[in-house]
């Protein structure tokens, strides 16, 4: 080793050890959907609920702030790498949250892990993050395709729809929610007749429709979201194929779709969700706050898993008086236990999931709803550990690395 | 190929054809527009979108429903056309088309930020008409009453244009200024308020497209900027300015997207652009424009 760079370490050596905050500023990077698709789930009420966690916490960790920014990843993973690469070399940012769009949160991730930062991920769903794709920077918070795909596939095979066909938006998130499914449906002895890959954001669903009802399959599952899932259902509705005696599986919708189709149109669809506004006081009270802030509108569950990562990771940071190094920040907030209004105690496991409930949910028909974003019954809750993919089924390495 | 049922094969040529019918009436209006103004009109899609919002925004705060809208919302749009051509687009005319296509393009621009903030994006359901719920068993497949009033009602609009721009004095006149405006002006012919009245028909047109966009689909800021580009490609398959290539177009390359849809659906939102590119290929002036 020579002279210099004895000297550069003994330099950095004090300044790891008092454990400073980076840029005397933690900041939180919420990266989404500002103005698409997902924009409505995500977006500005996710800007909104980070916000919410950091004041929570006092608006400051020691002698740092904590301030909040975000940016419009168009559902592009060019496009979010970019950002997120700029944010942490550029603008110092120290946790990156949200990202919706599974391809999307897949660059990000493998960006924040090679930066050695912190990725909350709240948006996305592709199971793959806490698989394959697993990192020591990333926590998975609100829900993923397998949990998704448990939740509502079994309890569709359970009552009686055990052939299936599939809706399925191409790419990363509905490739893998349609695998998770076709798992559950034939592990329970169901059968998947067939399919459709259709591309994001299609606006008429009238063909695919039409090839789903010649299959004469039970159940049609929508193996897609958002804007794409609200289309399907409105055109179903159109020709006819509830009245016609298939069902439809919504394998992932959001609040805000309900809100968008009207009830008229929603009701008596079967859902899973982590979060639901109206679940128990606790949630009421938080969303009733949420609200405020964002004219009457009810948080999704996208937004609410913002707030409570956000929350928890602060008071990781707070613990361990640093945001410096993001893999120990992460395993800081493995080793406590969350606790937050939102989603209430829970844990974080060793691939970076967060363990809590999953809820099945049907919408309410017009009559039975009381008022404005009253539109969910509960039907089941699903523990977690039945809900989420068993730790050793998920092909993570750093599971692998852990097991002895 | 074979794989597919005949029986199917008829409820996505029908279903195509729904779609055409959008992609007509959309193109119908860009293409007049081009023809006489010269300009590419890029807020076309935002004009579509606000003649839904304009429908929904009349049932949600006045109890207007769809009926009184289906007249009410192209008039307001087409009124708003008037504003934008007198006073934005004309301090344009005689300068590079691309001008005209950025100023436009701005106009979408603002429109969709302005509905996106105030609206969010997944839009806001609007209650198909009673007379026309429900549908037909037609053995292939269950057809919606709406669907069949969409394609009767374009196809209505769409020959009862062409059928004024061929058959009428105002027609003549309008084709006589799309060839040599200076020279109809001497005949005494206002042209300034035709190329008014072409616009602001056009947008209505747009809106007109957005009504009855409004029940099947959601009313969402977005609407037109998913529909617009396809539309575009229409425009230029046809043959940019081409009234009846844009009508043809707009069925034909529906019922192809349709099929598409069935044989491979990964591709059945390029396959109008491909379409595009082979045509600009071997006929660079599109299937009904004149050759250069």
């Amino acid at each position: 080793m020579n002279a210099r760079l004895a000297l550069l370490l003994s330099l950095a050596l004090p300044l790891a050890a008092r454990a400073d905050f980076t840029g005397k500023v933690i900041k939180i990077g919420v990266l989404n959907d500002q103005s698409g698709l997902y924009a409505d789930l995500a977006g500005q009420g996710s800007v909104t609920a980070a916000k919410m966690a950091a004041e929570e916490m006092g608006g400051k960790i020691g002698d740092a702030s904590v301030e909040v920014i975000f940016a419009d990843h168009q559902n592009k993973p060019d496009v979010g790498s970019t950002i997120a690469r700029q944010w942490i070399d550029v603008d110092g940012v120290d946790v990156i949250v949200d990202v919706p769009t599974s391809s999307v949160a897949l660059a990000v991730a493998q960006v924040v892990k090679d930066k050695n930062k912190v990725f909350l991920a709240s948006g996305p769903a592709t199971s793959d993050l806490t698989g394959k794709a697993c990192s020591p920077n990333t926590v998975h918070w609100t829900y993923d395709t397998y949990a998704l795909a448990h939740t509502t596939g079994t309890a569709e095979v359970q009552s009686g729809g055990d052939t299936w066909f599939f809706l399925t938006a191409d790419y990363a998130f509905g490739q893998a929610l349609e695998r998770d499914t076709t798992a559950v449906v034939t592990a329970a002895g169901g059968k998947v007749l067939g399919g459709v890959k259709h591309p994001l954001n299609t606006t008429d669903f009238s063909s695919f429709l039409l090839q789903a009802q010649s299959s004469k399959a039970k159940v049609i599952g929508l193996a897609n979201a958002g804007g794409d899932t609200i289309n399907s259902i409105k055109a179903a509705s159109e020709f006819g194929i509830v009245k016609g005696g298939q069902r439809l599986a919504g394998l992932l919708v959001f609040i805000t779709d309900v809100h968008a189709l009207g009830l008229q149109t929603a009701q008596g669809l079967i859902l899973s969700e982590s979060f639901y506004w109206d679940r128990d006081d606790k949630t009421r009270a938080w969303s009733k706050k949420f609200g405020a802030r964002m004219g009457g509108k009810m948080p999704s569950m996208v937004q609410a898993g913002v707030y409570a990562a956000v929350l928890h990771y602060l008071k990781a940071v707070k613990a361990l008086k640093s945001d410096a190094d993001g893999k120990a920040v992460v395993d800081q907030m493995k080793k406590l236990g969350t606790d937050d209004p939102a989603f209430g105690k829970g844990t974080i496991r060793a691939d970076g999931r967060k363990m809590h409930p999953m809820y099945l949910y049907e919408v309410k028909a017009p009559s039975e709803s009381k008022g404005p974003w009253d539109y969910y019954k509960l039907k089941k809750e699903v523990p977690a550990n039945e809900a989420f993919r068993p730790l050793d089924k998920g092909e993570c390495p750093l599971v692998a690395g852990s097991a002895k | 190929m074979l794989a597919v049922p005949l029986q199917a094969l008829f409820g996505q040529l029908l279903i195509g054809l729904i779609n055409g019918s959008f992609y007509a009436l959309l193109s119908l209006g860009l293409a007049i527009i081009f023809g006489l103004l010269n300009v590419i009109n890029f807020c076309h899609g935002a004009l579509y979108m606000l003649g839904a919002f304009v429908a929904w925004g009349l049932l949600e705060k006045a109890g207007i429903g769809y009926w009184p809208a289906l007249l009410i919302a192209p008039l307001a749009v087409g009124l708003l056309g008037v504003v934008i051509e007198r006073t934005l687009l004309r301090r344009i005319s005689g300068l590079d088309p691309l001008y005209g296509l950025l100023l436009t393009f701005g106009i979408a621009l603002i429109l969709q930020g302005v509905f996106s903030n105030w609206f969010g994006s997944s839009g806001m359901p609007y209650e198909m008409p009673s007379q026309l719920r429900g549908g037909q068993a037609l053995g292939f497949m269950f057809l919606p009453n709406y669907r069949v009033w969409v394609i009767g009602v374009s196809l209505i609009i769409c020959v009862g244009t062409w059928a004024i721009t061929e058959g009428t004095r105002l027609g003549s006149w309008l084709r006589a200024a799309t060839e040599n405006a200076s020279l109809v002006s001497a005949f005494g012919i206002n042209v300034p308020r035709m190329i008014t009245i072409t616009y602001a028909l056009g947008v209505a047109l747009a809106a007109f497209a957005g009504v009855l966009a409004a029940p099947i689909y959601r009313v969402s800021p977005l609407m037109g900027a998913d529909l617009i580009i396809v539309v575009f490609a229409v425009v230029v398959i046809g043959g940019m300015g081409s009234i009846i290539g844009s009508i043809v177009t707009g069925f034909t390359l529906g019922v192809l997207e349709g099929l598409t849809k069935v044989f491979y659906p990964e591709a059945s939102n390029t396959v109008i652009f491909v379409v595009m590119a082979i045509v600009l290929l071997v006929r660079p002036a599109g299937l009904f424009g004149k050759q250069a």
